[in-house]
């Protein structure tokens, strides 16, 4: 016992930006253990991201098979138990991104595991801090099983730093590939040139009161300006004025970007649980009442029919003058 | 066909979180159905109805089962009121139950009632775990789809295919029956449950779950509501998850109105050093 196995999500010869966060919590985890960190990568066309998680991981263990080639929790589950087993786990991890979330609750369950979910930190061997209401308060718990199940929340965990020499890569057999039933149908792919919503620096988010989908091209000039990520409300999302994957809150994605705007948005908990982790948030808001403006460190009571357009001329009025 | 919600009361999240004794004060607190619950009933609903005339498919049936306290029984009754048609009440105090306890009764629940389907929310907005429903598919062997967006039922065999809100888009994975299917928010979008009977083009109205109508409230006082204990599903009251302590984040520093735009962009650039 002792190991501790982090599963990570990659896209072609790379990891996802999201399990470099994970890594540094198996590191943190691994060390209350006094075990190693074990990377898995599961997934047909694993192998291409093995070098990229041996830079992170002091062992790499990769299950690639042609038959894993959609994701689908009922055959990576029992894979990553499996693994987890072999390399004698006290806690398997993943970050708690929409994979994450839905595959390691089935982890848990077929290793018996008590899990604790979306942590914000490790407070000990078994002990484990996170939001809970809506980040309205933080809970610490105690897992009490042998083994552990985490999901690390992103915006918490700083990405792992490179290790001073390469771990090494060994290989698993996926065994049974078994769906149980389920099929993958298709991915409704949302491309966008900008950087993710749980990584980005900065984040241009807009709510009901932009009105239409049209009226947030203005919001993607501004993010544009400054290589920021898209956001939105659940009311701007549910309306269709722009892709759901962008709500930002309790429900949403979490992120905690460097600077972070809020526009007609009026600051609900469950948005306020998605991003007052920002660093400096700017509310723009007509209604100078709203709860964002007990968040915002800058707040402007404006129209943004006015305040954006003078927003963007005036950055790039500052970026011309550097 | 036979749906079977599990639902969990939380307390109503407009409260402000009060701290005693280093855990959440809930003396006097008022309590609501899980939202993510509420919509998981109200999709079932959905499914088994015509949405246009108002009428149930015929041979249908809703059980509503939740694990709780004595007075959860309230909220059990709304979701009656809002159409389901039964109710299991287990009876436990909140200490005693954690994710695993729940999965383990659930499990024995679903063994004695055999349903086509379980649909619950995708996570409890008091907990925010968002665990369950993948959990109970890990021990029953199920296939899952988790987070629904949307859902279009399917018959011989019959099938659910779901539309997921993941990273980067919307996944579309078709489970057979038997499966656990967890709802996300835009379940209740007005046409995002498609279950064959009801006119593709009927648009449901309203944000969120149908709210329980007078008939409904009259009608649920009359449905079986079973009481039922931890113990009669051979669960112990041994959680492997204690709460330890809960404290409150500090709130964040009081901020500043600033008077206009080229203001806003000046302390941005030179006192947040954040462009
Ligand atoms: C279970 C549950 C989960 C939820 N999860 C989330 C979540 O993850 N994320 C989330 O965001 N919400 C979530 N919500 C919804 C949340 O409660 C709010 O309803 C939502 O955040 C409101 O979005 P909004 O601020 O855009 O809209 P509103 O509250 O309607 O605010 C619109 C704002 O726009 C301003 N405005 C209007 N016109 C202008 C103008 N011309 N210029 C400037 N300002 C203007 C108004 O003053 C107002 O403040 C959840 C709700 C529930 C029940």
């Amino acid at each position: 016992m002792g190991n501790v196995i982090a599963f990570c999500e990659f896209t072609g010869a790379n990891l996802r930006t999201s399990a470099l966060s994970n890594l540094a919590f198996a590191r943190q985890a691994a060390q209350h253990h006094g075990g190693n960190v074990v990377a898995l990568l599961v997934g047909a066309g694993a192998q291409a991201a093995s070098a990229h998680a041996a830079k992170f991981a002091p062992t790499v263990v990769v299950v690639d098979d042609a038959k894993l080639a959609n994701y689908l929790a009922e055959t990576y589950a029992p894979i990553v138990a499996t693994v987890a087993k072999a390399n004698d786990a006290s806690v398997v991890s993943a970050t708690a991104t929409a994979v994450g979330k839905d595959l390691m609750p089935r982890v848990a369950a077929l290793l018996d595991a008590g899990m604790a979910s979306d942590i914000a930190k490790v407070d000990g061997k078994d002990t484990f801090v996170r939001p809970i209401l809506a980040g309205n308060a933080y809970s610490t718990v105690q897992i009490s099983t042998p083994t552990i199940v985490v999901t690390p929340r992103q915006s918490e965990f700083e990405a792992a730093a490179e290790l001073p020499s390469a771990g090494t890569v060994t290989t698993a057999a996926a065994g049974d590939v078994n769906a149980a039933g389920a099929e993958f149908v298709r991915l409704d792919a949302q491309k966008s040139d900008r950087p993710e919503l749980t990584d980005a620096k900065v984040v241009v988010s807009g709510g009901r009161g932009m009105k239409t989908g049209e009226n947030f091209k203005v919001l993607e000039e501004l993010a544009d300006l400054l290589g920021a990520a898209m956001g939105a409300s659940r009311a701007a999302t549910d309306a269709g004025m722009v892709p759901a994957d962008w709500q930002v809150g309790q429900t949403g994605k979490i992120v905690a970007p460097n600077l972070y705007f809020a526009v007609a948005i009026s600051g609900a908990i469950q948005h306020l649980a998605g991003m007052k982790g920002s660093k400096t948030i700017v509310a723009i808001n007509k209604n100078k009442d709203e709860p964002i403006f007990q968040v915002a460190d800058y707040g402007v009571v404006a129209e943004w029919e006015k305040a954006v357009p003078e927003l963007i001329s005036e950055i790039k009025k500052l970026k011309a003058s550097r | 066909m036979k749906i079977l919600v599990p639902v969990k009361r939380v307390p109503d999240p407009t409260q402000k979180a009060k701290i005693k004794d280093g855990h959440i004060d809930l003396t006097g607190a008022s309590w609501i159905v899980n939202t993510f619950d509420e919509y998981a009933v109200e999709t079932a609903l959905r499914l088994l109805e015509n949405g246009a005339d108002n009428t149930r498919t015929a041979g249908s049936e809703i059980v509503v089962v939740s694990i709780g306290p004595d007075d959860a029984a309230k909220e059990i009754r709304t979701c009656l009121a809002m159409g389901a048609d039964r109710a299991i009440h287990v009876v436990a105090k909140d200490e005693e139950i954690d994710s695993l306890a729940v999965v383990k009764v659930l499990q024995a629940v679903i063994a004695a009632e055999k349903p086509d389907f379980v649909l619950m929310g995708k996570q409890a907005v008091d907990g925010d775990a968002n665990q369950v429903g993948q959990m109970l598919a890990g021990k029953l062997g199920w296939p899952q789809a988790t987070f629904a967006a949307s859902i279009e039922m399917s018959k011989d065999p019959v099938a659910l295919t779901v539309g997921r809100e993941v990273d980067g888009g919307v996944e579309y994975k078709k489970v057979p029956s038997p499966a656990v299917v967890t709802v996300d928010l835009r379940i209740v979008g007005p046409k995002a449950v498609q279950n064959g009977v009801t006119p593709a083009s009927h648009a449901y109205s309203g944000e969120g779950a149908r709210l329980p109508s007078l008939k409904g409230i009259m009608a649920a006082k009359k449905k079986p509501l079973a009481a039922t204990k931890l113990a009669d599903y051979g669960a112990a009251a041994a959680p492997s998850i204690k709460e330890l302590s809960v404290t409150l984040p500090p709130p964040r520093p009081p901020g500043q109105i600033v008077a206009d735009i080229p203001t806003l962009v000046k302390k941005l650039a030179d006192e947040a050093k954040a462009l």
